[in-house]
């Protein structure tokens, strides 16, 4: 029988074969927490009474959303999470190791894999051609106690995604306009599987950028095939031997198919507050709108490439007076890279500011809250109202290269007029 | 059981139920608790009565999967939430720590109106009208689990996953 992938890496995961629509018991290849979900956790391992950690190789902790923390009882739950690591024998990357999700995507995803974490932006290791998705607290301490989950295997959306993006328009750009058209409902409990020329072309940084909002339509995963991309990937991050080849089968039955033509894309942004308002950068609504805060960083947009792009646009040149320019890279290892490659010049002498690694202003808590009635662009992956800290602050989503282009001038701009 | 309802409208995210400022709240729920859906409704939180529904319309806690959302909520005394659909780790979350959350055609309740869920029946009455408004079963494991209270108590009794 052709199979999803999403039936596929199921169905090696339950020892039979799984079709969509059907409940199964599956082992999870790897269980992980952040210090935002992770103190609950713990308690419900703790609840649960058996096993610390069924397999502690397969489980980890990460300080990523407070790093560091603002508040004595973040750190304070911060202490329970390395009590844990230690008690259980598993693997946490504290302070400064980055992003979840990133840090995960260099050292531990690979094709083939069944993953859950407990925070929605699990499902970017789909761009592995890993079955990875977010569930909550409880459901990763039984993961993580027991070696197993149940779940649904879901039906699949294919996403054919052909023809050249335009210089100045990014895998970003793709995602944005996917949500904008079948809205923040519009793949719930789905599996969203993308393919095509854009795609066979795309880097693994543009899929981890695709994968990681796939939650943003409510789907429960979004997954791309394995292929040279995944494989170069794995050899810059010393693990090659992680490869395996994952195809989508010619045959397999999906519920729909969505056509994007790459070519016709431009640069996108989603206005408040939902993901699903998107425009054309082109469009009247994004004819004037000034921008106190610009930032770059997060799961979605947090590796080497997406700090590239920006500083591409920014090079030689320095933002408006009156906007700020936040910069967070996603993990130590792009920190390092941006450090040795002369990034860091650019954004300081574009009059930019650089946080430590991890998820910096995404979550709203901290370096980088946004004030009554502030505006800000930025490449992260949701915009609800007070996501970045304040009910009454307004957040664009956008692109690194649009981020770069707002923050020089002040107010949303086209990337394309530097290129 | 039953309450009142208390409406909200389509899209109410996770930061708008258990907003990312109060994290540091999150490892006390108690003190969480008096903020729940603060960015939705304030009014709600200071007002809320034990057995009180939650009406959503469309896509019912979308965003983060911090099951910190469905607890507050349960922990105000909401006996069941009822949306017209839901985002998915939110629906999960609520299985797992026993909070009903049902999917029905949410425009026909009114603010106020006096609602009553029968769980196993598949009905949610709402008394004021008096109107019935069915929901689809929820698959064995999920009743199960709801049933048991939650997924740790399940769990404990079942030994493991059965499906
Ligand atoms: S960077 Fe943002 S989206 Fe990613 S895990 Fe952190 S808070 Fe969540």
């Amino acid at each position: 029988m052709p199979q999803t992938l999403a039936e596929k890496l199921i169905s090696m995961h339950a020892g039979k074969d799984v079709k969509a629509g059907k409940l199964t018991v599956v082992k999870v290849d790897f269980a992980y927490m952040q210090d935002w979900t992770g103190p609950l956790t713990v308690d419900k391992i703790h609840e649960l009474g058996g096993a610390l950690a069924k397999d502690p190789n397969r489980a980890a902790v990460f300080i990523d959303h407070a790093s560091p923390s603002s508040f004595k009882e973040v750190s304070t739950g911060h202490i329970k999470l390395r009590e844990y690591a230690k008690a259980s024998g598993c693997r946490i990357f504290d302070i400064g190791e980055g992003v979840s999700h990133l840090v995960l995507g260099e050292k531990v995803t690979k094709p083939g894999m069944l993953m859950i974490g407990a925070d929605s932006h699990t499902c970017q290791g789909g761009s592995f051609g890993a079955f990875c998705t977010g569930m909550g607290s409880t459901d990763v301490a039984a993961a993580i106690s027991t070696g197993e989950t149940w779940m649904l295997c879901p039906e699949a959306v294919r996403v054919i995604v052909s023809g050249r993006l335009q210089p100045g328009v990014y895998a970003k750009d793709v995602i944005l306009h996917l949500i904008g058209r079948i809205g923040a409902d519009g793949a719930t409990y789905q599996s969203l599987e993308f393919m095509g020329d854009t795609i066979d072309g795309m880097t693994q940084t543009g899929r981890v950028t695709i994968s990681s909002m796939a939650v943003e339509a409510g789907a429960k995963c979004g997954l791309f095939a394995s292929d040279d991309h995944t494989r170069d990937w794995l050899r810059e991050h010393g693990r090659e031997g992680d490869y395996t080849e994952i195809t989508h089968d010619p045959d397999a039955r999906y519920v729909r198919t969505i056509e994007i033509d790459a070519a016709r894309l431009e640069p996108m942004v989603s206005f408040p507050h939902t993901v699903d308002n998107t425009r054309e950068i082109t469009h009247e609504d994004c004819k004037d709108v000034p921008v106190q805060q610009c930032y770059l960083g997060s799961t979605t947009n947090g590796y080497y490439e997406d700090f590239a792009a920006a500083a591409a646009i920014l090079k030689g040149k320095h933002i408006a007076p009156g906007t700020r320019l936040v910069i967070t890279p996603g993990t130590k290892t792009v920190y390092r890279k941006m450090m040795e490659t002369g990034l860091f010049e650019v954004f300081l002498d574009a009059g930019g500011v650089i946080n430590s690694p991890g998820c910096g202003a995404c979550p709203g808590s901290h370096t980088g809250i946004l004030g009554d009635g502030e505006n800000c662009v930025a490449s992260i992956n949701r915009n609800f109202k007070a996501r970045m800290g304040n009910p009454n602050a307004f957040v664009y989503l956008a692109s690194p290269a649009t981020v770069a282009a707002s923050a020089i001038a002040g107010r949303l701009a086209d990337p394309r007029r530097h290129i | 059981m039953s309450g009142r309802a208390w409406k909200f409208g389509d899209d109410i995210s996770t930061d708008l139920i258990a907003a990312g400022r109060y994290a540091y709240l999150r490892t006390n729920m108690p003190e969480l608790t008096k903020h729940v859906l603060e960015d939705a409704r304030d009014e709600f939180r200071g007002a809320v009565k034990p057995g009180d529904f939650v009406v959503g319309g469309r896509n019912f806690g979308l965003g983060s999967s911090r099951e910190h959302a469905p607890t507050i909520i349960k922990m105000a005394g909401v006996s069941c939430v009822a949306a017209k659909s839901f985002a998915r780790i939110f629906f999960r979350n609520c299985i797992n720590i026993g909070l009903p959350a049902v999917r029905v055609d949410t425009d026909r309740i009114d603010e106020g109106d006096e609602l009553e869920l029968d769980l196993r029946g598949g009905v949610l009455r709402d008394i004021t009208k008096g109107i019935e408004l069915e929901f689809p079963p929820m698959p064995a494991v999920m009743t199960d689990i709801l049933e048991a209270g939650g997924l740790v108590p399940y769990l404990k009794k079942n030994k493991g996953f059965v499906l």
